[in-house]
Order: structure tokens, then C-alpha cells, then sequence
């Protein structure tokens, strides 16, 4: 017996009651051997589990690439349905862009009330409602908005929209909410001061120094909607899809569910525009969570330093 | 700091002593107006989870009231024939996503523990975005790619060899003719709530004192003792709000699942058969339901599946009331 091995629940090797033998030699004995072993094994599966997840992202993605790659062309992008996909992506940008004109205004403004005015209570209300939301399946959102607008009515673009902007408002506001809390105290207190009022410096201090923050958080909830299909496949999935439409009383065409329609019918010519559709909003929600993050880390430095 | 305030837009000219007194005034309507817009707009994130919660119970309504409770247990479902039950969807979104958690936790708190302790900075830097990214994949992607090119695979390879060690118990039964089965929903909803694990758990290593575990390798402890002695026990509550964060994901997934799971209606002790989830039902078969009765139900399964997501978020919320996750999830 060597060293003592230490008292570390996971060792299963021996537990040395007797304490320090300044007597023993400093080699390793086979106890400590095995332990390096087995700590290596460990080190090396979390590392093979990193790579394996890097792998399946890659798989994803070159999968969708290579087989939507044959199906684009100019014609692919600007021609209405059999050939195309642009009411699709029409609809889908008028579906998202409202959703964000609905959201990220209420998700900024809930924001500033958690970091500016709330009370320690209402804080933790909030905060708590916003997660749960956040939480919620978003088919059950689309039970609900399907409940509410499309019921004993018709479908919409405009449903679709206040489907997504539920998913976006939490994302919002959160991010807000983080990116709020960063602003430095001493212009808070600058601003104090010099007696500005609250509005004043909320307007004119915190919300621009904050404004990079808003943005990514703006633009990582407009990547998630974007891909949203459960919710838009209650309320705006009636549609024939052949011209572009703008108005959004009616069922408008958009890229998710045109995917999920063309995946359950199941035939070739369908699947192969699904696949060129998939690359499509793939290649639009990773460039824009790219993006967001690098104005993530570009608005975090400025902040910090 | 009072007196300053109070001094606010008064300048001491008395010739403007007016215009300040106005300039006051505004700015205190200014004040109460933005604070006032600002409250109602978190309010209205409270009074949105309620209303939520009210219609999708009121929907249910007809329902409730003609199967009652035993709606749970019944586990046939034939809208022609007006019978209902969401037994065997529940034993589907059960038994999906926990073998997908069962498969995803272990390998997300290793991705989170490369990340935060193994990883050199710069590797760090790339692949932990990278799986982030794989969170940005939309459900409706990740769907069809699961149903044409994973299917294939799992039930050419996966399942065959799986069911050759071991299939002596009935969990890994004989594989179908189609890759569609209950397995290949779980792998996906497995690449769903990776990402979402991995990257809250390795926020909460990052989070763990450097000294203390400095302190365990000084007194001898491997990296592995290290982490099984210092981080995953200071973090364990931390990491389970984690994984039930992942959880409420799978539980809640609808399109992914519809797309791999291939609508079966029976329960089945085999993962390589066809079953079905709440969320995957409702939406298969919502856009297609006539009858009041087929439209109720589907709403009655949406309470159901609000009930076990509020649970499993609330129960991480509570687990994890030492660690603001849900901060770190939206990263």
C-alpha cells in the first residue's frame, strides 16, 4: 500500500484509515494507475461526445445542402407554386416581420419594467410567467391562437403572426432583460445626477447604450420563429401557394409548413422542393443566429470594457 | 441624492422658473406614462399564460365532459366511429422522451464538461457554437431529414443490431419495414435537447470556483475525481433543472415527432414500432378534424400536454432555483 489514495467517493479503490505513510515511495502504485486510466477514459468520452454532436450537425446540414442544392435556381426562388417557393417565403417573411413589430416592442417595454421599476416580487412573477411561456409547447400555442382568431373565423397570416409572436415575446424580453443589467451603473447614476427624469434617461441613456443587446436578442427570436411549423400548421395552412399574396386577413403560404405538406404527401417532385425549401430557411435562421452572436460578442465587449 | 432630484429641470433664473415648472410637470406625466406602459406590457405576459391556459381548456370543454378522467386511460382512438382516449398517446410521449433523455443527458453533460473544463479556449470557441447551432435547426428540418435519411438507417443498421444483442427483451422487438418507429422519434428528439443541455450545464461547470477544484487536484484527485467529487455535486441541482428543461422540450415536440413516429395507435413494449405523442397527434390530425367531438379531443390532448409541460418546467424552475438556467439557456 502506498499513498493513501483520497477520500473521493468515486475512487472504489481503498480508503486508508490510517492517514500519511511518509515512508511510502512517490511512484505511482497500481491504485493511482487505474485511476489515470480511468479519468483518461472519461476525458476522452467527453471529448468524443463533443465531436459526435459537431458530426450530426454536419451530417444535417450537408445532407440538406447537397440534396437542395439541385433543386435551386432563380426560377426556384421567384416563380409561384408548381415550380417555386417564393410565396412561400414571401409569406413567411410578412408572418415573421409582424410578429416582430408585435413583440419586440411589448418584449422590450416588459424588460425595462423588470430591470427599471418592478418590485422584487413583481420581478419574480414576471420573470417566472415569461419562462413558463417560454416553456410552452408551441403547439399549444397554436391551440390557443387556433382557439382565439381562427375559430368560427377563417385563417390567417395575421393569426400566424400572433402565434410567433408569443414564441418571440419571452425571448425578447430576456434577452433585453440580460443585456439591460449590463449597462453600466454610473450612467444610471450620471444621469441621476444631474436630475434627468426616469423617462428621460431611459429613453436617452439606457435604451441606446442597450441597443446591440436588443438587437441580437431581436434577431436569435426571429430565428426561432422563422422555423416554427407547429403553431402556422393550425392557422395558416389553407392555401393554394401559386402567386405571392400581401394580404394578411387570408391563410398565407409560407416556408415551414409548405415543408411539413410536402414531407407527409411523399412524392418525388414534392420532397426534392422540400429539400431546396429546407436549405433555403436553413441557410437564413443559421446566418442570422451567426450573426446574432457575433453582434452578441461585439456589443458584450463593448459593455464590459 | 433627494435634493438633487428635487431640483430636477429648476433652474435657479427665476425668469425661468415657469418653464421649469412645466418641464417638471411633463416629465413627471412622462414618468407615470412610461411606467405605466411598461407594467401593463410584463403584465401582459401573466395575463397571457392565463388566457392560454383558459382557451385551450375551453376548447377542450366538450370533451372533458364526455369522457371525464378515464380520457387518460382509454388508449383507442377512432374519430369515425366518435371513440377518444389518450392512452396510448401518453405512453408515447412518455416512453419517447425519456429514452431520448436517457440517451441525451449523459452525452450533453459530457459535451457541457469538455466544453467548460478539457476544451483549449480556441476549440472551445468553435464547437461550442456549433452545437448551439444544431438548438437553431428548425423542428421541421430536422423532421424530414429524420424521416428520409436517418429512418433508413436506423432501420437498415441500428435496429438490426440492436435487436441481435439485444433483443431477448421485448424493449428492442424484431424491426419494421419502415425506419418510422417510436426509436427514431427519440433519436430525434434526442438531437433536439442536446444542445439545450449542454450548453446550460457547461455555463454551470464554468460557474464552479476555479480554487476548488484547483484545491482537489493539489490533493492528488484526476481530472474524472475532480469532476465527480467537486463539479457535478456542486452543480447536481443545477444539472437536473437542465435535463428537465430538455424534457419539457421532447414532451412538447409536435412536428419532428409526426414526421418519424409514423402515427401508430397501439402500445407497444417495442421501441422499433410505430406509436404517437399528444403534440404529434394534434398536429397530424387538427387541420383534418371535422366533428366538434375530433376538434375537442384534440384540445383535451392540448391540456393534457399543457398540464405535464407546466409541471416539468415549474419542477426545473424549482430544482434549479439556486442557478438562473433559463438566462443561460437563452444565450
Amino acid at each position: 500500500m502506498g499513498r493513501p489514495p483520497l477520500r473521493l467517493p468515486a475512487d472504489g479503490g481503498e480508503v486508508s484509515e490510517i492517514g500519511f505513510d511518509p515512508a511510502a515511495p512517490l511512484t505511482a502504485s497500481g491504485n493511482l494507475r487505474r485511476r489515470r486510466a480511468f479519468s483518461r477514459v472519461a476525458e476522452l468520452g467527453a471529448t468524443g461526445a463533443a465531436f459526435f454532436a459537431v458530426a450530426v450537425l454536419a451530417i444535417v446540414i450537408y445532407s440538406v445542402a447537397v440534396r437542395g442544392a439541385s433543386a435551386l435556381s432563380f426560377e426556384f426562388l421567384v416563380t409561384g407554386a408548381p415550380t417555386g417557393i417564393a410565396p412561400a417565403l414571401v409569406g413567411t417573411g410578412l408572418i415573421v416581420g409582424v410578429a416582430t413589430l408585435i413583440a419586440m416592442p411589448l418584449g422590450v417595454l416588459a424588460a425595462l419594467f423588470l430591470t427599471e421599476f418592478a418590485s422584487e416580487r413583481m420581478i419574480r412573477l414576471s420573470k417566472l410567467t415569461l419562462d413558463l411561456i417560454n416553456g410552452l409547447p408551441s403547439i399549444i400555442i397554436g391551440l390557443f391562437v387556433f382557439g382565439l382568431l381562427v375559430d368560427h373565423h377563417k385563417q390567417s397570416g395575421f393569426a400566424g403572426s400572433v402565434a410567433l409572436a408569443i414564441i418571440m415575446l419571452p425571448l425578447v424580453a430576456r434577452g433585453t432583460q440580460e443585456v439591460l443589467l449590463l449597462v453600466p451603473a454610473n450612467l444610471r447614476e450620471g444621469a441621476d445626477a444631474l436630475g434627468v427624469s426616469r423617462w428621460r434617461t431611459v429613453l436617452t441613456v439606457i435604451l441606446p447604450s442597450a441597443l446591440g443587446g436588443i438587437l441580437t436578442a431581436t434577431v436569435l427570436a426571429v430565428a426561432r420563429a422563422a422555423g416554427e411549423t407547429a403553431p402556422l400548421i393550425l392557422v395558416s395552412s389553407v392555401f393554394d401557394g401559386k402567386e405571392v399574396l400581401f394580404k394578411m386577413s387570408e391563410a398565407m403560404p409560407n416556408v415551414p409548413v409548405r415543408i411539413f405538406q410536402l414531407s407527409e404527401e411523399g412524392n418525388p417532385e414534392g420532397i426534392a422542393q422540400a429539400w431546396g425549401m429546407s436549405l433555403v430557411l436553413i441557410t437564413i435562421i443559421l446566418l442570422a443566429s451567426v450573426g446574432a452572436r457575433a453582434m452578441h460578442a461585439r456589443s458584450r465587449r463593448k459593455m464590459s470594457s | 441624492m433627494s435634493a438633487a432630484t428635487s431640483a430636477t429641470g429648476s433652474p435657479q433664473v427665476a425668469g425661468r422658473a415657469r418653464s421649469g415648472q412645466r418641464r417638471k410637470q411633463f416629465d413627471r406625466i412622462a414618468d407615470g406614462l412610461l411606467f405605466g406602459v411598461c407594467a401593463c406590457a410584463a403584465l401582459l405576459g401573466v395575463v397571457l399564460m392565463l388566457v392560454i391556459a383558459y382557451q385551450v381548456v375551453r376548447g377542450a370543454a366538450p370533451a372533458i365532459s364526455a369522457f371525464g378522467i378515464g380520457f387518460l386511460f382509454e388508449t383507442t382512438w377512432q374519430p369515425n366511429f366518435g371513440v377518444f382516449g389518450a392512452g396510448s398517446l401518453l405512453f408515447g410521449t412518455i416512453v419517447s422522451s425519456f429514452v431520448a433523455l436517457a440517451i441525451g443527458a449523459p452525452i450533453a453533460i459530457s459535451i457541457g464538461l469538455y466544453l467548460s473544463l478539457l476544451a483549449p479556449a480556441g476549440v472551445r470557441g468553435v464547437i461550442g457554437p456549433l452545437v448551439e447551432m444544431l438548438a437553431a435547426i428548425p423542428s421541421v428540418i430536422l423532421g424530414f431529414w429524420g424521416i428520409l435519411i436517418l429512418a433508413p438507417f436506423v432501420q437498415g443498421t441500428l435496429e438490426p443490431w440492436l435487436h441481435d444483442t439485444l433483443g431477448f427483451t421485448p424493449i428492442f422487438g424484431a424491426p419494421q419495414t419502415t425506419g418510422a418507429s417510436v426509436f427514431t422519434a427519440s433519436l430525434i428528439l434526442t438531437i433536439m435537447i442536446v444542445p439545450i443541455i449542454a450548453s446550460i450545464s457547461r455555463d454551470l461547470f464554468l460557474a464552479v470556483p476555479r480554487d476548488v477544484q484547483d484545491g482537489a487536484s493539489a490533493l492528488g484527485a484526476t481530472r474524472w475525481e475532480v469532476v465527480r467529487g467537486v463539479v457535478l455535486p456542486s452543480t447536481a441541482s443545477g444539472v437536473v433543472a437542465a435535463s428537465l428543461l430538455g424534457l419539457g422540450r421532447a414532451l412538447g415536440e409536435a412536428i419532428a415527432v409526426t414526421q418519424v413516429i409514423g402515427a401508430g395507435s397501439a402500445i407497444n413494449a417495442s421501441l422499433f414500432k410505430t406509436g404517437d405523442t399528444l403534440a404529434s397527434r394534434i398536429a397530424s390530425q387538427f387541420p383534418g378534424a371535422i366533428t366538434g367531438m375530433h376538434k375537442a379531443s384534440l384540445f383535451y390532448l392540448g391540456v393534457i400536454l399543457l398540464v405535464i409541460g407546466l409541471i416539468s418546467n415549474l419542477a426545473a424552475q424549482w430544482v434549479g432555483r439556486r442557478f438562473d438556467y433559463q438566462r443561460m439557456a437563452a444565450k
